[in-house]
């Protein structure tokens, strides 16, 4: 009954109807996700090519691979140092690498030293950008320790949940009120419970013998595990539910037939329940991950990088250097090195869990 | 089934389009500046937008809607609109209406910052009438290449707030503008302070307000140590400056009030302490002197710091009305600038928020700041020790890092290492921006 123009215009099959229908529908997603999210990575990608500011009269210029240079150079230098005064051995370095001196390490900032065993000889590492480099340490270390921590105290929780306890919604929705506190208000309160006088120092000096109370969030060793385990704190309830929902979907009749063939709880766990929430497991240590290596809110709330660089993040690292420093073209290539990482992260966690099974 | 819920997403589609339809046409009446009115139609008047950093400072806020609501009273030719920020997003927010170039006509900006907005072209030079302008204090109005960018309604000063029952206990003398205390004196009193063990800390440095706070504050403790920020000459090199032999012993002296348990490192910014009794001494603005005064009556005392060796400094100049450089209603915001500077809403800043009032005529009028009254020592502060932080588009950057120097003093880094690391930092910085010329 249809004309050829009007075949066209009304697809007689269902399936190309409903291929266009699930296109329309899907559009406006799409469309808003290509405007606010692939269209500022490929705007980022392109100034980490240029030495763009965030406020200048002049146009930016393209640089090439200077920023990456600048970013990722490392070097070895030695000067002469003084047992006695250690400022010694910094001046003799800043010889070389104050601006003014013009030298091929000029720029640079000082990574770690080592001295000699007499004290008079101090090697240098310096780096174009030293802060990178401890804020690649700090991120990676925070990624490390944060998803076993929360993925397993999830796991944990989740299966306490599952069980046939009392209470199962009321302890979900407890657990899971961190999640939805906005992160700046859990941070906020967390400064608060880390002082000196605060809830920390006080549950801590309650439960072990002779405790000195310490302000965490101002000593370079323990501003870090304190953020780590707040963050945890916080995320822990999200990947609960995820477990959950992975725990769900594993049938009853194994756990039946489990029993039946006489194991315990520990049995069980390893011989049904880990083998069925595999896929639960990548998907949460993938988030994880990623959710960690982005680490950002806590520290510009709490401890602003501090004290002396250990809670410095490279997201942290490149907000500053862009909108505090005005190098939006650094930053950029900052933002390009970091998504670089966290996608070979993610895709050697995909192919050391594939081949697991 | 089928037919009637297709009716009804229809139909809903439909509403919404409707919907969006009328919210974009009232959206279009009430968009800000650019919009213009007919002339003689009194109905609508040229709306003039503007943004204010003071969000959540519940009286300072108050005052400016009661200014802006008797200019729109007063007058039919413009309407002022406003739009609150949080402060500490305020600068962000600019920044990001600059770059999509949707800035309000009238902003308000931070005295030290104004320099960088001008040069970045945020700003254009707005010209008040000149008997205004020379009535009000230095601190209260910018200038930038020698011209007028931003002109406010105060100042604001510091101070060392202590009772006077604490420095009795220790045998402390009262140090007056003529007669500050000395470093060493200064010293004896924290360790004095300190031995009683009366106080969880001797001082509160404010050290838990990150940000300009730590400049604003800091920066003269250090020039009065001999040190400064960066080259005034020339504005294209801190190395010599911030790490001076003098800035270094600043940073010594700093950082050791904190090793010696005199200061928090960890200190948070509700600064309640004082007023509660666990810390004895206070470095605090005279915005927040009310609420001591009102607590502490007759046992608080507003004392200069000390003299470190060029006099006691304090930092100078605060918030300040210009005007952005894609407004069209220039005419319309400089009115109001001028109108908002009238001795009353003077007055009702300075009564409500307890800010020096940005001229004599006004300060007159308010009895605490009158010769004789309850805070006019801060006016003595800052017209005898007010000192400017570095005028130059370079400032935001010198801010970010001279705080991260600081930060790493406070908790334990080496002075003249941090201060060498900042002065490279901030050279490498200019170097690279052009020097911000």
């Amino acid at each position: 009954m249809t004309t050829g123009i009007q075949s066209r215009l009304f697809p007689a099959s269902l399936k190309a109807k409903s291929a266009r229908a699930g296109f329309l529908f899907v559009l406006p997603a799409v469309g808003l996700m290509m405007l606010f999210l692939v269209a500022p990575v490929i705007l980022a990608f392109s100034l980490g090519f240029t030495n763009a500011k965030f406020a200048s009269p002049k146009d930016p210029e393209f640089v090439g691979l200077d920023n990456f240079t600048e970013m990722l150079s490392l070097a070895q230098v030695s000067v002469a140092a003084d047992p006695s005064d250690e400022n010694v051995a910094f001046d003799n370095l800043r010889e070389l690498t104050k601006p003014a001196a013009q030298t091929q390490y000029s720029g640079m900032q000082v990574l770690a030293e080592s001295y000699n065993d007499g004290g008079t000889q101090a090697d240098f590492t310096i780096a174009g950008d030293a802060l990178f480099w401890k804020s690649l340490r700090n991120t990676f270390v925070f990624a490390g320790v944060v998803a076993p921590l929360q993925g397993g105290l999830a796991l944990a929780l989740a299966l306490l949940i599952n069980s046939r306890i009392r209470g199962k919604v009321f302890f979900r929705t407890i657990y899971f009120m961190p999640v939805v506190t906005s992160m700046v208000v859990v941070s906020i309160l967390w400064i608060f419970f880390y002082q000196k006088d605060g809830l920390a120092n006080v549950l801590l000096d309650a439960v072990i013998p002779g405790y000195e109370p310490v302000a965490f969030l101002a000593e370079p060793s323990l501003a870090l595990p304190a953020i780590i385990f707040m963050s945890a704190w916080q995320g822990v309830g999200f990947h609960m539910i995820i477990w959950l929902a992975g725990l769900q979907t594993i049938p009853g009749e194994l756990y039946e037939a489990a029993t039946v063939d006489g194991a315990n709880k520990w049995e069980q766990f390893k011989a049904v329940t880990w083998p069925g929430l595999q896929t639960t497991f990548v998907f949460v240590l993938i988030i994880i991950s990623i959710q960690a290596m982005g680490l950002f809110t806590q520290i510009n709330v709490m401890t602003k990088g501090g004290p002396l660089d250990s809670t410095t993040t490279i997201v942290f690292h490149l907000f500053r250097e862009g909108f505090r420093k005005n190098e939006i073209g650094y930053s950029s290539a900052i933002a390009i090195v970091f998504f670089v990482i966290v996608v070979a992260i993610s895709i050697i966690q995909r192919r050391l869990t594939r081949e697991r099974d | 089934m089928i037919k009637t819920s297709r009716a009804l997403l229809a139909a809903s589609a439909a509403g919404i389009l409707v919907l969006s339809g009328c919210a974009s046409a009232t959206d279009d009446s009430s968009t800000s500046s650019g919009s213009t009115s007919g002339g003689g139609s009194s109905a609508s008047a040229t709306k003039v937008s503007m943004w204010s950093h003071a969000a959540g400072n519940d009286l300072e806020i108050a005052t400016v809607k009661e200014a802006i609501a008797d200019f729109n009273a007063s007058q039919a030719d413009y309407e002022v609109v406003l739009e609150e920020f949080p402060q500490e997003s305020y600068n962000d927010s600019i920044a990001a209406a600059a770059a999509s170039n949707t800035l309000p006509c009238i902003v308000d900006v931070d005295g030290p910052i104004m320099p960088n907005w001008a040069w970045a072209g945020y700003m254009q030079p707005i010209s008040i009438d000149s008997a205004l302008e020379d009535s009000l204090l230095p601190g209260a109005k910018g200038y930038y290449n020698g011209e007028l960018y931003a002109a406010g309604a105060w100042d604001a000063a510091l101070g060392m707030l202590v009772r006077q029952s604490t420095l009795d206990a220790v045998g402390a003398r009262v140090p007056t503008v003529d007669n500050p205390w000395t470093k060493d004196e200064f010293d004896a009193l924290l360790a004095a302070i300190d031995a009683t063990g009366d106080y969880d800390y001797a001082i509160d440095w404010g050290n838990g307000w990150t940000g300009e706070w730590f400049p604003y504050a800091f920066s003269p403790l250090m020039q009065s140590f001999g040190g400064d920020l960066i080259d005034r000459t020339t504005f294209e090199s801190s190395d010599g400056v911030i790490n001076s032999p003098e800035a270094v012993a600043f940073g010594e002296w700093f950082g050791s009030t904190f090793a010696n348990g005199y200061a928090n490192p960890a200190q948070t910014g509700d600064r309640t302490e004082f007023i509660a009794g666990t810390i004895a001494l206070q470095y605090n603005g005279n915005w927040a002197v009310k609420d001591a005064a009102e607590a502490l009556g007759d046992d608080l005392l507003i004392l200069p710091p000390p003299d470190f060796g060029q006099g006691p400094k304090i930092g100078a100049a605060s918030w300040q009305f210009g005007v952005s450089s894609s407004c069209d209603e220039v005419e319309g915001a400089t009115e109001f600038i001028e109108f908002i500077l009238q001795d009353n809403y003077i007055v009702a800043f300075a009564n409500r928020i307890g800010l020096i009032p940005a001229t004599a005529g006004a300060a007159a009028e308010v009895p605490s700041y009158a010769p004789g009254g309850e805070f006019a020592d801060f006016v003595t502060f800052s017209n005898d020790f007010g000192v400017l932080r570095p005028p130059t588009p370079a400032y935001l950057v010198i801010s970010t890092i001279y705080e991260k120097a600081v930060a790493d003093i406070i908790n334990g880094a080496n002075a003249k290492q941090a201060l060498d690391a900042a002065a490279d930092e901030i050279d490498a910085n200019l170097a690279d921006n052009d020097f911000y010329r």
